[in-house]
């Protein structure tokens, strides 16, 4: 398997902002109809953190009055990316877009320490799919042998980063390998075939939420989808597209086309929000190319989320209740780039027993934002804290998400104000698989 | 500015809140109109004594002072446009009381306007002044533009709803004018010249505001006509009839196509008018009051009324509305978006007007608006980077306001003058007019550092400028 290609293209970047992304910023009428929706400027309280500032400012670099790196490296860096923003706006103005060719444009200029710990996670790790897996396995033996207690209870972690001591807190313990799906497995319809499905397993769904993985494929041959796993396929991209780095997104992405369009799938089904809509939009990121457009046009159209097929194909066959009170925190990209809202709702509501309340701020970004969190923690954790706010007062036994983040970014939450004793965060599937009677 | 006041500044204000950097000022060098003046410094106060201070610090050193809210104005309200600093009032947020007894609320300015529309409502009150802005703009942007919406036309706006404020004066003392009660006649009324005096008069801080109580039901219908005429007849018959709508909007033949080919919704793309009236009030009355009126368009010629029946039948009708603003952006980069105001009878005759000046420019002119009360808003859609259009843009606006002024109108209905009206105000209010109201202005502000280059034009200017 190749490696993705490497990136060195900031003139291009730089190129594309005067052009492309000039013209979008040039369709922002100043409005404001965005301010309220944005999580950073309702938490930081100024302009240069508003979709409405970002767009201005960079319209103002291309127009050479402010310098990428001084000026527009801030203000873009702080954006969640989680494209409130973009639903609120009246006129259309591709915020997603401004925003990627505003970090393709300052890749060049982020700080070193930054810039390593993005050099190892996106290229060094999320494409490699056995770098996962090895990582996953790494995190599970930590956990099991009581390395993770004695991590815990010295307080290491918490001196040497507080980003990652939470995030270590909020893994979900991690399944055995002997239980995952192998790549290139077709799993059969539980009973009558009604749909081929090709499943995207994600990366670090795949290694730290295989468990999760492994119920959502049995989720789907319950409503009758045959279920394949393309062998080849990567990591989506996302995450590298939204640090700015094109190129490997779209090398990525080829892995991805050619790995699922061998397979004659009626589907594509994905259970993250976030790469969910990064393979939607592969459409947009081939547009120009001409060798690929035609095929990135036909997998984005195949994709769909895990909720969209389960409420399309259901009712699902629950065998038991779900006790207690459950609400929902919407995945931003599930949400506002997918447009995927009601369905996820639909289906906790089907399941016996539950009773299901609607949060407030729930189509508000929990701040995990994709790396966000890690590189960005006192931000994160303001708007977090607003968050567990918000969910306290529907007092809620379960917080439902579809997006791996947003469910540890949760944990980290209820870790935080004390709460795991009577708050647990589950990924949809979890709750669906549990009151079908999967284990 | 020089480093002794930037120093006084910063005894005043934390490093937090306090902005020099180029990206940050950059961000309240705009506002939703035209042009783009950067400050040199921007800051946001938290509390009456801190814009006091800073105030009266701008008085000593001459710098000229900015107030903001949202930054949503039309008409260049809070842009800098003399340099000197902004102050940002969004922070300026704690206060939202209900007082049900006395039917007020208290609220700080940088209160966005929906969140009293939603607090008055859970306490069974209403906030009648509905700006579309309402999600964006605070109430102290609003009020220092006397905002209103398609409710104006039965409630009135802003300033029927506001009786007492904190100000700090332009020399930065803290004063309060009118109260909690309805009825105060001691004095001037200072309160109704503060409002509406986009923020050349004083920095509220605070503001007692008027709630009512909350209509029991409302109805709303929808009328398509095939001659423009008749819509405007339609208007003022059901004006004269004794009712009363709360709204009563118009659009015209180019919108209804801008709508129709950006969201298909069935509207009839050969009407030249759709209006949109709703009633509010008693159950019994306002089934009784909207069959009079949808009787009456159809009378004058309506070719379609639809009477809502739902309240999923009344969001369709509202959402052809709505969707006008992003038809029309899709029609070009630049909207510019006026809102000359002529007395409701004149409706036919300024719509013509307004036709002439269309095809004379050859320019994308639509127009849709609060017609019940006469406040149409004329829009311009064009590139601002075509500077040969946007020449003719500024011909075109010029003669509008002409037309709306001859025909008993005026410049503006809800905008305000700011930057972009300035010029015509002699030709509205007469040149000793705009003189008692300079008076009144050097009164206030000695040293002329608040919010200048606002409302009186400059020497020389006599007609608005879009592009240099
Ligand atoms: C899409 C859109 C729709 C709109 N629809 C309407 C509408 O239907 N009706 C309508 O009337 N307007 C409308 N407007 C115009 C605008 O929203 C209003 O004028 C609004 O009141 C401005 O509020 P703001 O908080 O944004 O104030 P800003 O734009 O920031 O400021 C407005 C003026 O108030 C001054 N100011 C603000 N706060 C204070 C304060 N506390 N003390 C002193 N001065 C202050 C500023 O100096 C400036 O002169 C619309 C604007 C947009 C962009
Ligand atoms: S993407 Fe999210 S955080 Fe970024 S500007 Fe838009 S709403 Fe704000
Ligand atoms: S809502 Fe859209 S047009 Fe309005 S300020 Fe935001 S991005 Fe610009």
């Amino acid at each position: 398997m190749n490696a993705p290609a490497t990136s060195n293209k900031e003139n291009g970047a730089v190129q594309q902002l005067h052009t492309d992304a000039y013209d979008w910023t040039n369709q922002c009428v100043k409005c404001g109809y965005c301010l309220p929706a944005c999580p950073t400027y309702e938490s930081m309280g100024v302009e240069s953190a508003s979709p409405r500032g970002r767009i201005n400012l960079v319209k103002l670099a291309a127009e050479g009055k402010i310098d990428f790196q001084k000026d527009l490296s801030g203000p873009i860096e702080l954006c969640l990316g989680c494209r409130a923003c973009e639903t609120a706006c009246p006129v259309g103005v591709p915020y997603g877009h401004i925003l990627e060719a505003a970090k393709e444009a300052i890749a060049p200029y982020t700080p070193k320490k930054m810039k390593k710990l993005k050099k190892l996670a996106l290229v060094h790790l999320f494409p490699y799919p056995e770098r996962m897996t090895l990582l996953g396995n790494g995190v599970m033996f930590y956990q099991k042998s009581g390395l993770s207690k004695l991590v815990r209870s010295s307080k290491l972690l918490k001196k040497i980063s507080p980003a990652l001591a939470h995030l270590e807190q909020a893994l979900p313990p991690i399944e055995s390998p002997s239980k995952r799906f192998k790549p290139g497995t077709v799993i059969p319809a539980k009973e009558e075939t009604r749909l081929r499905a090709a499943f995207f397993t994600g990366c670090i769904m795949d290694s730290m939420m295989s468990r999760i993985n492994r119920l959502t494929i049995e989720l789907l041959t319950l409503v009758g989808c045959e279920v394949v796993l393309p062998a080849n396929q990567s990591c989506c991209g996302a995450l590298h597209s939204h640090q700015g780095e094109a190129m490997q997104a779209k090398a990525l992405a080829k892995r991805n086309i050619q790995a699922f369009m061998q397979i004659d799938a009626d589907v594509i089904v994905n259970n993250a929000g976030g790469c969910g809509a990064s393979l939607q939009e592969y459409e947009q990121l081939l547009a120009d190319d001409c060798e690929w457009a035609g095929a990135a046009m036909d997998f984005s159209k195949k994709s769909q989320d895990i909720s969209q097929i389960l409420h399309h194909l259901g009712p699902l066959p629950f065998t038991e209740e779900y006790r207690g009170i459950v609400t929902f925190q919407d995945s931003c990209h599930l949400r506002n780039v997918q447009k995927v809202q009601k369905e996820p709702r639909l289906l906790l509501q089907s399941i016996p027993g539950i009773i299901y309340v609607e949060m407030e701020g729930y189509d508000r970004c929990c701040a995990s934002g994709g790396i966000y969190n890690l590189l960005h923690f006192e931000e994160s954790m303001k708007i977090l804290d607003g968050k567990m706010n918000d969910l306290n007062k529907t007092m809620a036994t379960t917080i439902v998400t579809v997006n791996p983040g947003c469910q540890m970014q949760m944990n980290i939450g209820i870790q935080k104000d004390g709460a795991a004793n009577h708050i647990k965060s589950m990924h949809l599937v979890e709750v669906l698989a549990k009151a079908c009677g999967l284990k | 500015m020089e480093q002794v006041a930037l120093d006084a500044l910063s005894q005043i204000i934390p490093e937090s809140r306090m902005f020099l950097d180029l990206a940050e000022r950059y961000c309240y060098s705009y506002d939703a109109s035209f042009g783009e003046y950067l400050p040199e410094v921007v800051l946001q106060p938290i509390n009456v004594k801190e814009v006091s201070e800073l105030v009266k610090l701008a008085n000593v050193h001459k710098i000229p002072v900015s107030p903001r809210g949202a930054g949503t104005s039309l008409s260049g309200g809070p842009l800098p446009v003399k340099g000197g600093m902004v102050l940002d009032l969004t922070l300026l947020r704690d206060k939202l009381i209900i007082d049900r007894e006395n039917m007020l609320a208290i609220v700080s300015p940088g209160v966005i306007t929906a969140a009293i529309h939603k607090k008055a409502e859970e306490a069974g009150l209403f906030y009648p002044p509905d700006p579309s802005s309402s999600n964006v703009a605070t109430i102290g942007g609003n009020l220092l533009e006397n905002s209103s919406g398609p409710k104006g036309l039965k409630y009135g706006t802003t300033k029927e709803y506001v009786i007492g404020l904190e100000v700090v004066t332009p020399t930065g003392e803290i004063i309060r004018t009118g109260g909690k009660t309805v009825k105060n006649v001691t004095g001037y009324d200072l309160t109704r010249l503060i409002v509406g005096s986009e923020g050349t008069l004083g920095i509220v801080t605070e503001a007692i505001i008027r709630l009512i109580p909350k209509p029991q039901s409302r109805k709303t219908f929808v009328a398509h006509f095939n001659h423009f005429i008749d819509s405007g007849h339609a208007i003022t018959s059901i004006l004269s009839s004794g009712i009363l709508p709360s709204s009563l909007e118009l659009m015209d033949q180019a919108c209804i196509r801008a709508v129709e080919s950006y969201r298909p919704s069935g509207l009839p793309l050969r009407a030249e008018a759709i209006l949109i009236i709703e009633i509010d009030g008693h159950p019994l009355a306002i089934e009784e009051e909207i069959n009079k009126c949808a009787d009456i368009c159809r009378a004058k010629g309506a070719s379609y009324v639809k009477i809502a029946e739902s309240e999923d039948e009344r969001d369709t009708i509202w959402s052809a509305r709505k969707l006008v603003s992003p038809a029309i952006t899709q029609m070009g980069p630049t909207k510019i978006s006026e809102d000359a105001t002529v007395p409701r009878n004149r409706i036919p005759a300024m719509m013509e007007r307004l036709k002439q000046i269309r095809d004379k420019y050859e320019l994308n002119l639509v127009v849709f608006g609060h017609a019940g009360d006469g406040n149409l808003h004329p829009n311009i859609i064009t590139d601002k980077r075509n500077k040969a259009e946007m020449k003719k843009v500024e011909l075109a606006v010029s003669e509008i306001f002409e037309a709306a002024i001859e025909l008993g109108g005026t410049l503006s209905g809800e905008h305000g003058i700011g930057t972009l009206k300035s010029p015509y105000m002699e030709m509205e209010l007469g040149i000793n007019g705009v003189n008692m109201m300079k008076k009144i202005k050097e009164a206030w502000d000695p040293n002329n550092i608040l919010n200048p280059g606002k409302i009186f034009p400059e020497k020389g200017q006599t007609k608005v400028v879009l592009v240099t």
